[in-house]
């Protein structure tokens, strides 16, 4: 099948139910869309489809043909998405970093759609768990780009 | 005596007086080598090849350093914390570091010839030899310099990255003196900074990895890519002890595609295949008949953690005595106000978001190259060389950078995947990367012991008078280094080793083995007995009538550090507030206090709580941490957001329940952690008292839970006094 990933057409030959997040990892390479649950859980793996937040672990590959796909990898192509990053180097997110591919592109799909979100919007769209907890400046960040 | 807690106690009072001579004699490590390829220098010829495995820290011709840090990057932020110590005393910038993880073996054993990263010890133990591996080289620059100047090393002075001799203006980058540097002895006693003139130590530098980290470059373990490798998926049987007998319908998933042969390992089965989801695929389709194999911890099929909850509550037996001061059991027996309760912690799981994974390589020399996420990289070799039969000098260890960590991954047989990697990649004969799903982690992750203490205490009217603690169970440290009762720490530590002044105290142990595959979680034992303990000093403050805050005041009298810390995290939350009160968004809260004193430095908290819809909610969570002395204030408040944020997790929502032999929970979804929306503000202050330097990442944790659940209290009238809070009810 034909995928449209970052700007790019694959051409992948999977299984068609084969989850999204392995095309990208196992027949792409690229590795920064992360596998945290598998179960649409933790939304490490989370990719845009276009442009909405999406956990690609429970996303058939076939569901999204035709689809314009975009990882974590050229997240700053975007102007919301170099914003976005910007904000989490300028907060220090990280920690360990594993969940943090898929809070970026929650956080680019949030202020895509909304620029100003209120508390409400960002407890709606940023729902990625982080074990080492930074929540708050996840928040902290999201803010500043609403700001800005 | 667990190497954990024989550093704990080694270092719990003092800092670690690392001999210099010792350090730099016994690993001849202290290699200034510059980038590849050396200018030549005169005189001589260039050396071929730096000797960069045994080297600390490589100072090369652009001025760049790379420095091999004895510890793991897992989130905690140590990779920026160590170039900040070794750039203070060489007098270079942080930012001019790149930090990578020292391999196995060579000389960077510096906690007295082995190191882990873990039991919050890294900072502590690699401050001092952090600073002389600094200022030795700094003195070799400065040292090269003066002979090409011709001068005397004492008129010549360093601002950052450059050598200056200001009698002359002469000025020399550290770059273009790093190759003659490398060829002067390494001086006796370099000397160190007055920490008046520190210039990057105890300032908040930017993490070094947040931009590779916040676009997907960092890569972890599970991302290790070997030419020629496949990928194997498993499937441990349901209950430890059980192994496979057979897989019924073997020829069909081995006809799936991709596959590239099943495997039958030691109470698992695995199908190794091109890809990891073809792997997945077809294990999960595996039909596989268990039968009753060989375990050194079987789970007996009867085992319920509910069960064994009640077992410990009643367990009698011998009471090994931990601490004793005056006349605990005369002074109850003749007390008017005396109260008893039991309180218990569940097992938790430690669920860091990166699953765990093994790549295994054998060379066509012999050797095993190994790729896995480790917290103990020297006690790995060892452990990966008597799985392959091979010895320690035959195995590479690649150690990734860890996404997360928490305590997940030392070494506890059963818990770690490279010893099935190590037999697929044999079994294939091609590098094999194994991966476990989520759900093969819940179901062999050695979780944080279910644990369980009985309190008896007198309380008059100046406060507590008499404690008497039986705390029951087993902990990690007898399980992996054989600690024996009433000498294993983390046992009891939380309420043992508290710093209140309770005149007729009692602390025992009774030792009840676990049948659980038991490990290290953050904060250890800590994450549950300071609970426990804290939360029994509230009611005993009840049973006399007293305010809890200002009843711990008063038991602090002693310590002027305590006393100090437990009034800033007042001040700091606006003041004690005793009661329930109304909030401005009108829900009715109550707040809660607590302390403790783990790895070595001390915390105060107060929390703030409401409920809603039956449902315990935190708003604010205030923390006032002394650790002595710090080196990046930044990376201290993240610890700090990391703590309150794992402490309340598990004192709210977090339990890995136990029955028939298994844990009930395979994944997120039946195993909660903290959701984002229910992460409380956190308002941190950083207390410098110039206690020796304590630990960071574990000690914001413990005093969390007892500050939520002590609020509860006050806002409910309900005690709990077993978590988590979520399978009680508030409605």
């Amino acid at each position: 099948m034909q995928l449209n990933i970052n700007g790019a057409t694959h051409d992948v030959d999977v299984e068609p139910d084969t989850p999204l997040l392995w095309v990208i990892r196992e027949e792409l390479g690229l590795t920064g869309t992360k596998y945290g649950c598998g179960i649409a859980q933790c939304g490490a793996c989370t990719v845009l489809i276009d442009g909405v937040a999406t956990r690609s672990c429970v996303t058939p590959a076939d569901s999204v043909a035709g689809l314009e796909i975009r990882t974590i990898e050229t997240v700053e192509e975007t102007e919301i998405g170099r914003r976005v990053v910007e904000a989490w180097v300028e907060n220090e997110v990280a920690q360990c970093g594993y969940c943090q591919s898929g809070q970026v592109l929650a956080a680019t799909a949030l202020l895509s759609d909304i620029p100003n979100p209120t508390d409400a919007d960002i407890d709606g769209a940023m729902t990625n768990l982080c074990r080492c907890g930074t929540y708050n400046k996840i928040r902290a960040a999201v803010r500043s780009v609403s700001e800005a | 005596m667990g190497v954990i807690d024989q550093l704990a106690r080694r270092l719990g009072q003092a800092p670690v007086n690392v001999s210099r001579r010792g350090f730099l004699a016994g690993s001849g490590a202290l290699v200034l080598a510059s980038a590849l390829p050396l200018r030549p220098v005169r005189g001589q010829e260039a050396a071929a090849e730096a000797p960069a495995v045994e080297a600390f820290l490589e100072l090369r011709s652009d001025g760049t350093a790379l420095l091999r840090s004895p510890f793991i990057e897992g989130g905690q932020g140590i990779f920026t914390a160590m170039a900040q110590i070794v750039g203070e005393e060489l007098d270079l910038a942080p930012e001019n570091f790149s930090v990578e993880i020292a391999p196995a073996g060579g000389p960077f054993g510096i906690m007295g010839g082995y190191r882990l990263t873990g039991g919050s010890m890294s900072t502590r133990t690699g401050y001092p030899v952090m600073r002389q591996l600094g200022a030795a080289a700094r003195a070799m620059l400065v040292e090269a310099a003066a002979r090409e100047w011709c001068v005397e090393a004492s008129e010549l002075t360093t601002e950052p990255g450059v050598v200056v001799h200001e009698g002359s203006g002469r000025r020399a980058a550290y770059g273009d003196l790093a190759a003659a540097a490398m060829n002067l002895p390494v001086p006796a006693a370099p000397a160190l900074k007055d920490p008046a003139d520190f210039r990057w130590i105890g300032t908040a530098l930017p993490r070094m990895d947040v931009r590779a980290k916040s676009t997907g470059q960092q890569n972890y373990a599970i991302d290790v890519e070997v030419e020629g490798m496949l990928l194997a998926a498993l499937r441990h049987a349901p209950r430890l002890g059980l192994t496979p007998a057979s897989v019924t319908n073997q020829a069909e998933i081995e006809a799936m595609r991709g596959v590239h042969s099943v495997q039958m390992l030691d109470g698992a089965v695995a199908v190794v295949a091109e890809k990891f989801w073809q792997a997945r695929r077809a294990i999960d389709a595996a039909e596989i008949d268990w039968t009753e194999g060989e375990a050194q911890w079987p789970m007996p099929a009867d085992f319920s953690s509910a069960a064994f909850r009640d077992t410990l509550a009643g367990a009698t037996g011998e009471v090994v005595e931990v601490e004793a001061a005056g006349d605990a059991v005369g002074t109850l027996e003749a007390a008017e106000t005396v109260i008893e309760a039991t309180y218990d912690a569940p097992y938790v799981a430690h669920g860091q978001l990166e699953p765990p994974s093994a790549t295994a390589r054998f060379n066509e020399d012999g050797t095993l190259d190994l790729w896995m996420p480790c917290q103990a990289p020297e006690m790995f070799v060892g452990a990966a060389a008597a799985a392959a039969g091979l010895e320690a000098s035959q195995i590479n260890l690649h150690q990734q950078v860890l996404g997360g960590f928490f305590g997940r991954h030392f070494l506890y047989a059963t818990a770690n995947p490279f010893p099935q990697a190590i037999a697929l990649a044999k079994a294939v004969g091609r590098p094999v990367k194994l991966i476990w799903t989520r759900e093969e982690d819940f179901l062999r992750d050695a979780p944080r012991p279910l644990g369980l203490a009985r309190f008896r205490g007198a309380v008059g009217p100046d406060g507590p008078t008499a404690l008497q603690v039986e705390v029951v169970g087993e902990g990690p440290t007898q399980r992996w280094y054989q600690a024996p009762p009433g000498q294993d720490p983390s046992a009891t530590e939380g309420i043992s080793g508290k710093s209140y002044a309770i005149a007729n105290t009692h602390i025992g142990q009774i030792f009840h083995a676990n049948p659980a595959v038991i490990g290290y979680w953050r904060a250890v034992g800590h994450s549950m007995h300071d609970f426990m303990y804290e939360g029994f000093l509230d009611e005993l403050a009840q049973a006399g009538g007293l305010d809890p805050f200002e009843m711990r005041l008063s038991m602090l009298s002693g310590s002027e550090r305590h006393r100090r810390l437990l009034e800033r995290v007042g001040e700091l939350s606006g003041g004690w507030t005793p009661g329930p009160f109304e909030a401005e968004d009108g829900t009715t809260r109550a707040r809660g206090v607590a302390m403790a004193s783990p790895f070595g430095s001390e915390a105060a908290v107060i929390a703030e709580v409401s409920v809603d819809g039956g449902e315990v909610r935190v708003h604010q969570v205030w923390v006032a941490l002394d650790p002595g002395q710090v080196v990046n204030p930044s990376t201290v408040e993240a610890q700090v957001q990391s703590a309150v944020a794992l402490g309340t997790s598990q004192t709210l929502v977090e339990e890995l329940v136990y029955e028939n032999g298994e844990p009930t929970a395979s994944n997120f979804d039946m195993y909660p952690i903290l959701r984002p929306d229910q992460m409380p503000q956190v308002h941190t202050a950083i207390v410098e008292s110039g206690a020796p330097m304590g630990g960071v990442g574990e000690p914001g944790l413990p005093a969390v839970g007892p500050a939520i659940v002590n609020a509860v209290a006050t806002l409910t009238g309900q005690r709990i006094r077993s978590l988590p809070l979520s399978k009680h009810d508030f409605g």
